[in-house]
């Protein structure tokens, strides 16, 4: 079977097998892009946003402790 | 600059290119969720350093890779993607033929060194220009240049010409391309 390979130059890359690469690459990437926005993302940029934009600080129970509520 | 309802909404805009991204890298769809995630708590609470006017997508890909430099440094490759883990993550589930060449390039690319994998994903997929791609990596616009070609003359290797018995070689590759033989 040594001589039914795919045509390949030893040297450059067979035009064909690169664009090949480029579809499988894309398609890999867009499956991922097509899933949109996780409700997760979404919900945690509107936590923050609705505190304040300045560095938020989280407990390890999740938390925020980004507002002074009065405690010293 | 400040975060405005613009700013928010364009982060938001950017998160399922930097889920592809992060997925790509780390061939780990939780762990990549997880960078997500902390590159926006990160970017947010750095908004003021972003300036306006500048390439946002670029910025948040920035604080992304070096998330998970930092991070793969530690954990290296202890958390394999080797059940197959990554396909599970996909919403529409890839046919019986595509799922299986689709397992085999995933396979291949994590078989790159790390540095041609992140310069092929940023050009090759994420649509960056070699500049853009050279500025998020912090390496001269050559050598990411060098390191994309690099990483297709590998993947070439590995997917057509190192593993070609495994999978009927001219058949196969030409009925995908369109039967244009060369």
């Amino acid at each position: 079977m040594k001589d039914a390979k795919p045509p390949t130059n030893k040297g450059g890359l067979n035009a064909e097998i690169q664009s090949r690469i480029g579809h499988q690459l894309r398609a890999m990437y867009d499956d991922v892009v097509r899933q949109g926005v996780p409700d997760r993302f979404a919900d945690l940029i509107r936590k923050l946003d609705a505190s304040e934009p300045a560095s938020p600080q989280m407990n390890n129970t999740g938390d925020f402790n980004a507002k002074n509520d009065g405690r010293d | 600059m400040p975060l405005t309802n613009q700013l928010r909404d364009d982060i938001l805009a950017s998160v399922p290119n930097l889920r592809a991204f992060a997925i790509s890298l780390s061939g780990n769809g939780d762990r990549a969720d997880d960078l997500v995630q902390e590159t926006l708590l990160r970017a947010l609470a750095n908004i003021d350093s972003f300036q306006p006017g500048s390439n946002l997508p670029a910025w948040l890909f920035t604080i992304l890779r070096n998330l998970f430099r930092s991070d793969y440094r530690k954990r290296r490759r202890e958390v394999e993607d080797a059940d197959g883990s990554y396909a599970k993550t996909l919403k529409s589930q890839p046919s019986q033929n595509s799922h299986l060449e689709f397992e085999e390039f995933r396979a291949a690319l994590d078989k790159l060194p790390q540095d041609q994998r992140e310069a092929l994903i940023l050009v090759g997929a994420s649509g960056f220009s070699y500049e853009d791609a050279a500025a998020i990596c912090g390496w001269a616009v050559g050598t990411i240049k060098s390191r994309v070609n690099r990483a297709r003359s590998k993947l070439s290797a590995l997917l057509y010409v190192d593993g070609a018995e495994d999978f009927g070689p001219d058949e196969t590759v030409r009925a995908v391309i369109g039967g244009s033989g060369g």
